[in-house]
């Protein structure tokens, strides 16, 4: 067995999340730029890209750990730290920009203590801005998991976020 | 047969707005009513009117339902589809005429709209490909790959004068041509869904409404320039467009429309998806090429160009979503039925998004030509709240803003580029008065310095700089000469980038420079924003005359900055303020002003 095939049975047999994306780095191993589609699977499998997986996938892959976190820290999608049990993401793309949509950010930041890029000390919220959700029609817009809200008033924020508390 | 069909939006903005809860209701009352094999409902794709969102459409009669919630569900079921009344109260106000509903042609927003490149959009679900097959699906393929050879493909293309609609508006039969000529192995034929503008959602509303017109251009193309490999490069976040994109792929496959001998001609083509990771820059080109190869979407210098050394140095040919949306609709019309819409050097339609401050914020598509004043007011339905329209931004972080002034302007690619701006990929973002130029401006730059990817220092570098000029104005510290450093960094910048980005970074700057320059010196000069938007040069205070001492500002101040007792007087105290205008919004009598 070579040593990249090794390197993927440290994915504990038992942990279904690994397996997963083992399965997925198999069959990404050898497609021409397999990388990024295989930190997408991570990144939605944990939330993040934990280091011991970038290992893995540096060995598995046959990429240098060094190409891979260049790639990485590239793209705004990706994240080498873990989030919060929700994360919020505000819009300030252009249409909900005009629109004020600081001002929500700036409530939701006084609510939860914390401030863009910050995650509350009890893990439950990160606070994010985000560059257009696409949903411009009913600027301003925030998302909160996959959950998205629109024509946002400042007032509106308490309410909201003590539906995911 | 059903007797009536009931169209409900399953776009980005009316999903957000809760359409497919008001879907699940519907067809739960519809079979509790024991009319469901009567009435079938089909989830669509964005029918354009966003800012009415969630939206319902009930044919036989049209009838165009706006801002539909779970609980009128009940009322709707019983009144139109049973007992065949129109529900009045729900109905868009503007659709109706004395009891007559007016076909969706009539209503302000889509009179002038001409839908080309969205026409089955918000018509067909497209989660089913049979639903565009029964409306000329794949009749453009087959009549390409059964009758045309695929010189006579890209001239075609050449006659109609299609431009890119992906911001650059190079001719796309010229680009065809180019990318056909070079003898290679392999050549790929790539879509661009990066769609990064913020504020634009056109290439997410064709995918998300029709994926398969997609899908069948990439095969024209793919049959004219001689590949048989696709990559649609699609923004991570645009989830419904990947699921119902994948659909279609999967469906086109299963009916020998994609894969191996396409249509039993032997014809081979292959699509695959591929999500970009939030990077503007990505949507360059050749940035774009190196992230489909896995790498750092950094762009490459130019040339050599795509159309000889591309993906993985194979000849490319990389066109916009909309670019392809037109193109079935080219082969099957004529190149000559094409080239008769729009002016004589833009031909067509174009579609936009139109955001920010106006009334009918949603997805617009006009014969090219068309001035702004007709999009802002006949079809946008001008400007709410009695603000006086400004400025529209177009071409976003590489455009610029058309001042109020030339609203007469046709909108087509030379007429913009002549005054500054650009068509851009088709964000259209409307400002009223209380929008401050000079934080637009940077808004802007500040994207752009962040989406800089850092390869050249011009961009990198010089954007930064730029960015930090506009802030010290924006806090009322700038000097005259900001202004001049600013136009002689935007032109060096412009000059010395190595991409697109960083080329074109300085034109919101520029143009509200041009246009709005009165606007910087009252920061400069004045220590003033004339919109009140800039923090640092606004204060909060209390009209006397106005106040009636009831207290209800200090109350509800987060940092107790209204000091006074009721019935006496208040005062901001402008150490604390904090500037978040909760006051003004909270005082019922609009004796909190700010200046
Ligand atoms: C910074 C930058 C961002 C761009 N973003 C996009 C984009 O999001 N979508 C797009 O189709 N083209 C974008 N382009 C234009 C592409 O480089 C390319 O010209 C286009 O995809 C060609 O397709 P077309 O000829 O069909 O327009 C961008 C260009 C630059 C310089
Ligand atoms: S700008 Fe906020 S959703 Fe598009």
């Amino acid at each position: 067995m070579s040593n990249a095939e090794n390197r993927l049975n440290d994915f504990d047999p038992n942990d279904s999340k690994g397996q997963e994306v083992k399965k997925f780095i198999q069959e990404h191993k050898n497609i021409k730029g397999g990388l990024i589609p295989v930190l997408h699977k991570i990144q939605d499998v944990y939330g993040y890209l934990p280091k011991e997986t970038l290992n893995t996938v540096s060995d598995s892959m046959n990429i240098p750990l060094t190409e891979i976190y260049g790639v990485a820290s590239f793209y705004s999608y990706f994240s080498l730290t873990p989030k919060g049990k929700h994360v919020i993401r505000v819009c300030l793309g252009t249409a909900c920009y005009v629109k004020n949509s600081q001002a929500i950010i700036d409530e939701i930041g006084r609510e939860l203590g914390i401030t863009v890029g910050q995650t509350t000390s009890d893990g439950k919220f990160t606070l994010e801005a985000t560059r257009c959700l696409g949903a411009c029609g009913l600027s301003p817009v925030m998302m909160i998991d996959d959950k998205v809200f629109g024509r946002l008033v400042k007032d509106d924020v308490p309410k909201i976020l003590s539906e995911f508390n | 047969m059903y007797r009536s069909q009931v169209l409900i939006c399953g776009g980005t903005g009316c999903t957000s707005s809760g359409s497919m809860d008001i879907k699940k209701a519907l067809e739960d009352e519809l079979k509790k009513r024991g009319i469901d094999k009567e009435v079938e409902v089909i989830r669509t794709g964005c029918f354009g009117l966003c800012a009415l969102g969630p939206v319902v459409i009930i044919y036989p009669e049209g009838a165009f339902y706006s801002r539909v919630k779970v609980e009128d569900i009940p009322e709707l079921v019983e009144e139109h589809l049973i007992k065949g009344r129109i529900l009045k109260r729900l109905v868009y106000h503007e659709s109706i005429e004395q009891d007559r509903v007016k076909s969706l042609d009539e209503v302000g927003f889509y009179k002038k709209q001409m839908r080309v490149a969205l026409k089955n959009c918000g018509v067909i679900d497209p989660e089913n490909i049979d639903e565009y097959l029964a409306f000329d699906g794949y009749k453009a393929l087959e009549k390409v790959l059964t009758t045309m050879k695929p010189e006579e493909v890209i001239s075609q293309i050449k006659k109609s004068g299609l431009r890119g609609r992906g911001g650059g508006g190079f001719p796309t039969g010229l680009k065809w041509e180019l990318t056909a000529k070079p003898v290679a192995d392999q050549k790929y034929v790539v879509c661009n869904a990066d769609e990064g503008d913020p504020g634009a959602f056109m290439d997410r509303s064709i995918l998300e409404g029709d994926p398969n017109c997609v899908l069948e251009a990439m095969e024209i193309a793919g049959y004219a320039i001689g590949a048989t490999k696709g990559f649609i490069y699609i923004r991570a976040e645009y989830p419904i467009a990947v699921k119902r994109l994948s659909i279609a792929i999967n469906q086109a496959k299963e009916y020998g429309l994609l894969g191996k001998n396409i249509l039993g001609t032997g014809f081979e083509f292959d699509i695959e998806i591929r999500l970009g990771a939030g990077a503007f820059v990505c949507g360059e080109e050749t940035a774009l090429m190196n992230s489909i190869e896995g790498k750092r979407g950094m762009p490459r210098p130019k040339p050599p160009f795509p159309a000889n050394s591309g993906l993985w140095g194979k000849p490319t040919l990389i066109n916009n979503v909309e670019t392809y949306a037109n193109i079935t609709k080219i082969i099957l019309n004529g190149a000559d039925w094409f080239a008769n819409i729009g002016t004589e050097k833009s031909k067509g339609t174009k579609v936009f998004a139109l955001g920010g401050k106006i009334t009918n914020t949603g997805l617009v598509e006009i014969p090219m030509g068309t001035t702004l004043r007709e999009i802002i007011y006949d079809i946008g339905g001008g400007i709410p709240n009695n603000k006086k329209f400004k400025a529209v931004q177009t071409g976003g972080p590489s455009g610029g803003c058309i001042p109020a002034e030339l609203i007469d302007i046709p909108i087509d690619y030379d007429s913009l580029i002549s005054i500054g701006s650009m068509m851009g990929s088709g964000g259209m973002i409307v400002l009223d008065e209380d929008n401050c130029m000079v934080d637009v401006a940077r808004f802007y730059l500040d994207f752009i310095k962040d989406e800089s990817c850092g390869k050249c220092t011009p961009c990198r570098v010089g954007t930064k700089r730029m960015l930090e000029i506009l802030e010290k104005i924006t806090r009322g510290q700038g000097t005259m000469d900001d202004l001049d450093k600013l136009e002689t960094l935007a032109k060096e910048i412009k000059a010395s980038s190595l991409c697109g980005l960083g080329q074109t970074a300085p034109n919101p700057v520029l143009s509200t420079l041009k246009y709005f320059r009165d606007e910087y010196i009252a920061h400069i000069v004045d220590k003033k924003c004339p919109a009140g938007v800039c923090k640092a040069l606004l204060q909060y205070k209390i009209d006397d005359e106005k106040c009636r001492k009831c207290g209800l500002c200090a109350r509800s101040c987060p940092v107790s900055a209204i000091e006074g007792k009721v019935k006496e007087k208040f005062t901001v105290n402008q150490d604390k303020c904090i500037k978040c205008g909760t006051c003004m919004t909270k005082c019922p009598f609009k004796a909190i002003d700010k200046k």
